[in-house]
């Protein structure tokens, strides 16, 4: 185990590396000189310019600006935009909220979704497990912007039920909607994986000893079937916590949502090479690490699986 | 001009000139003194891109901040008229080179400092000055000595370092006493007076200089009706009012709360719901079916901008050499069926060069801006023809694809060229090209005035060497013209000299001027009376709730 950790953690570097310099040259690639818009329907002045392309080394080759990234990014770093903000700071900012509205959203997707795949798994065929197959395939076709859309305007404009956008203060209240659009498509997955998996383990050889030798129902689910059953939804749920922790440029954008979804994308539009740099680095390690943390689980659940 | 960053470059939805007083009963009026005393609301803005630095501030974001903040020499009036003395106490001068300014005794920064004529002097001199890498240096070249405060890199984009300008300072900025300056100009210019009001030309006080442009642009200290209370990037900006405030503009409410959104829908749903007080431009989602006026009601407010939407000819491409050519092209748009199916009528079809709001413009003065097909077809063919395929081309990045791909459809079906509108992904690549002179077709342009007068709708536009004169238009009759009518002695004969200009220009056809844009703007419930300023932003301090 001890070892397996180890050399998981080594393979990270080279990732880590490869990813950023990819990121860095990509961004670096991307047409457009960062200053020929700043100015609206005029060039900017010479002055302008020249200090800027001096300031960010912009006058440098590939390498060496990245080189210049790197140590700077060991030593805490990550720079500032063209603006001079720093960049430590606004990922400190908005991570935080990022993180509070994935947090929301995983919970909302885990519960309901498997509450909804555990129910329609014991009793397929029925009046709910139709309505469940139905609003999941609803939920599914559904593009992210639309639920949102919809909700945002029902619940928060027509209704006023809620607030239509989230507060700076990011309470837990005004989070539940956000969370719930964020989550509603990885709910109905995880609602259909665990359904099928459910059933299928409920027809197995141990499932009909649990049950011949008398075990209460409550025992046989909560432990031996949910136990099994519960391995694909894991990994769902894992790389989902994944990629909810890069951000979502939608949702986010919908909701006011001050995370790192918006960020990112303003980045990209406006050539701030350093900002998408150093987000992404963060992206990347809380990816891998999330990866990492998936596959130990699965030990966890599965005893027969075993890292050496 | 600023530019909008929500919209990536569009031209920036700016200005209105309509005094807009919404309508509410009388009988509950009486009663609602004390609400607008201490009373505040939250208004719509954008992230400023950089820390709030006058001289520094190009986009809209940031530039409504400063608005607020400061209050220069002169000030526009909301309805667009002559610009009419704010700090100034006079601005004098016999022969439009040499300016006496004389300011008002007793007026204080926000720190309580007093503001005095070294204030100008010393902002304007740090904007001028090439090292500081100021974005609106270039509102600083009328000023005599502002070629020796400038320094070239001499490789561009290359390694070595552009050396120090040869001088630190304007050789035509002259204080006088604490409250009188002279301004000397490298030649004279009657329209100088009139740019003082834009926000480059503001004081910056003392204490600017004690620390660098990035500690005070974050905590910015200003002379205007509001001082800067806190700022949360991303989220919003504090404004508050300024108590020793003693000009005519003072604040009839008490607190500004400038919440910075990144996407207008989710402004508008606030509106709707009650947590906005205003949205300087309700979302393009919302226009359609005219949605927005049911919405709203009453607090709708539609509103007419100095700006324009433009498309210009690559005058560099031998394409585009015949005038009869660029007339036939001009005559073969149907503006007012674009204005009316793709804008739904939000917009008005262009039939002047210069936008007529702007004083000492002429209304309707562009004859190529009719839609006249059989008198396209005859000058198409009196000209030299059009082989091969013409491209417009616009900024993908916003949303200029509809009338664009209307505008190559109309020319197609008129004149039977083979004509298309294609998209460049991005404003910046957009730019790239057009500065580097590299258009291939007729491209989209927009402007939106500086400072209200035709002076802003010739000389950086059709004036050789004019800084957004990105097609290289240059007909020597109309930079002499325009010559003459900036040397003016007084702005009436600058605008009959201007007027002239324009003719030859309207001959000549170097762009097709298509829309004048239009703002729709709508507030809430809360707000009795508001006024929008020359370029549509919210006039704080006309607010009464």
């Amino acid at each position: 185990m001890g070892r397996y950790l180890l050399r998981r953690l080594l393979q990270l570097v080279p990732v880590f590396i490869g990813t950023t310099f990819l990121i860095y040259w990509l961004v670096w690639a991307v047409p457009g000189d960062p200053f020929a818009g700043k100015c609206g329907e005029r060039p900017c002045p010479p002055g302008f310019v020249a200090m800027m392309t001096e300031k960010f080394q912009l006058d440098q080759p590939l390498y060496v600006q990245y080189a210049t990234y790197m140590k700077n990014l060991f030593q805490g770093d990550f720079g500032t935009t063209f603006g001079n903000r720093s960049i430590n700071e606004i990922i400190a900012t908005a991570y935080p909220n990022t993180l509070k509205l994935a947090v929301v959203a995983l919970a909302i997707e885990a519960i309901i979704g498997l509450t909804a795949g555990v129910v329609t798994g014991l009793r397929r065929n029925g009046f709910l497990d139709n309505l469940v197959l139905i609003s999941t395939l609803f939920l599914i076709a559904l593009p992210i912007f639309v639920i949102g859309f919809v909700l945002q305007w029902v619940l928060g404009v027509q209704l006023n039920i809620v607030e239509p956008t989230v507060s700076s203060e990011m309470r837990l209240s005004e989070l539940i909607v956000p969370g719930f659009v964020l989550g509603s498509i990885s709910m109905a997955y995880i609602a259909r994986v665990a359904r099928t998996s459910i059933s299928e383990n409920r027809r197995s050889d141990y499932v009909r000893t649990a049950i011949a030798k008398g075990l209460p129902m409550r025992r046989v689910v909560g432990v031996h079937l949910l136990r099994n059953s519960l391995i694909p939804v894991v990994t769902l749920l894992g790389t989902d916590l994944g990629a909810l922790m890069g951000g979502a440029i939608v949702t986010e954008g919908i909701f006011q949502i001050n995370g790192i979804g918006r960020i990112v994308y303003r980045s990209i539009v406006t050539k701030e090479s350093a900002t998408v740099v150093s987000i992404v680095v963060i992206l990347v390690l809380v990816y891998l690490l999330m990866n990492l943390l998936v596959d130990l689980l699965y030990a966890a659940l599965d005893p027969r699986i075993r890292y050496e | 001009m600023r530019v909008s960053k929500r919209t990536s470059g569009a031209v920036a939805l700016g200005a209105a000139v309509a005094l807009i007083a919404s309508g509410c009963s009388g009988s509950d009026d009486g009663g609602d003194a004390g609400n607008t005393a201490d009373g505040a609301i939250v208004i719509d803005g954008t992230q400023p891109e950089v820390p709030l630095v006058p001289a520094n501030t190009t986009e809209t974001g940031g530039g409504a901040i400063i608005d607020y903040l400061w209050t220069g020499l002169v000030e526009y009036p909301n309805n667009g008229g002559a610009p009419q003395n704010a700090v100034a106490e006079s601005i004098e001068t016999t022969d439009s080179k040499v300016y006496t300014i004389k300011i008002k005794k007793g007026l204080k920064f926000h720190d309580g400092s007093e503001v005095k004529a070294a204030n100008f002097t010393k902002a304007w001199n740090w904007a001028a000055y090439s090292p500081n890498g100021a974005q609106n240096s270039s509102f600083f070249a009328d000023i005599q000595g502002f070629a020796d405060v400038q320094s070239e890199d001499p490789d561009a984009d290359g390694p070595q370092k552009a050396p120090p300008p040869k001088a630190k300072e304007l050789t035509g900025l002259k204080v006088v006493d604490d409250y009188t300056f002279e301004v000397t100009l490298a030649a004279p210019t009657a329209v100088f007076p009139t740019k003082l009001g834009y926000s480059a030309f503001v004081p910056l006080p003392d204490v600017f200089f004690t620390q660098t442009p990035e500690e005070f642009g974050k905590k910015p200290v200003g002379n205007g009706p509001v001082k800067f209370v806190s700022w949360e990037d991303d989220v919003s900006i504090k404004l508050t009012r300024f108590d020793d405030y003693t000009l005519r503009d003072k604040m009839k409410i008490k607190d500004v709360d400038v919440k910075l959104y990144q996407e207008d829908t989710a402004a508008y749903n606030d509106l709707l719901a009650g947590n906005l007080d205003f949205q300087q431009q309700v979302p393009v989602s919302a226009l359609a079916g005219d949605k927005w006026k049911n919405d709203l009601g009453e607090r709708a407010i539609q509103s007419t901008t100095p700006s324009t939407g433009i498309i210009a000819f690559p005058m560099y491409d031998a394409k585009f050499k015949d005038p009869k050519l660029r007339k036939a092209i001009s005559l073969a748009v149907n503006r007012q069926e674009i204005t009316d199916k793709i804008f739904f009528g939000n917009r008005t079809p262009a039939d002047s060069w210069a936008n007529p709001l702007t004083p000492g413009a002429v209304a309707g003065n562009c004859t190529a801006c009719q839609f006249n097909a059989d008198e396209a077809k005859r000058l198409f063919a009196e000209s030299s023809g059009y082989q091969g395929e013409m491209v417009f081309y616009y900024n993908a990045d916003a949303s200029h694809k509809d009338w664009m791909e209307a505008v190559a459809q109309s020319v197609k079906n008129v004149l039977g060229i083979n004509a298309r509108a294609e998209g460049i992904p991005t404003f910046a690549v957009f730019r790239q090209q057009i500065n580097a002179h590299k258009m291939t077709g007729p491209y989209r342009a927009g402007w939106q005035q500086d400072y209200p007068d035709v002076e802003n709708w010739v000389n950086p536009l059709y004036v050789k060497g004019g800084s957004s004169n990105d097609g290289l238009y240059s007909n020597p009759q109309v930079d002499t013209l325009a010559k003459e009518a900036s040397g003016a002695a007084n702005l009436d004969e600058a605008h009959a000299k201007f007027a002239e200009a324009v003719k030859i220009i309207d001959a000549d056809v170097p762009s097709i001027p298509v829309y004048f844009q239009g703002q729709q703007s709508g507030h809430s419930d809360k707000i009795k009376k508001v006024e929008l300023t020359n370029v549509g932003e919210i006039d704080i301090t006309s607010v009464e709730l």
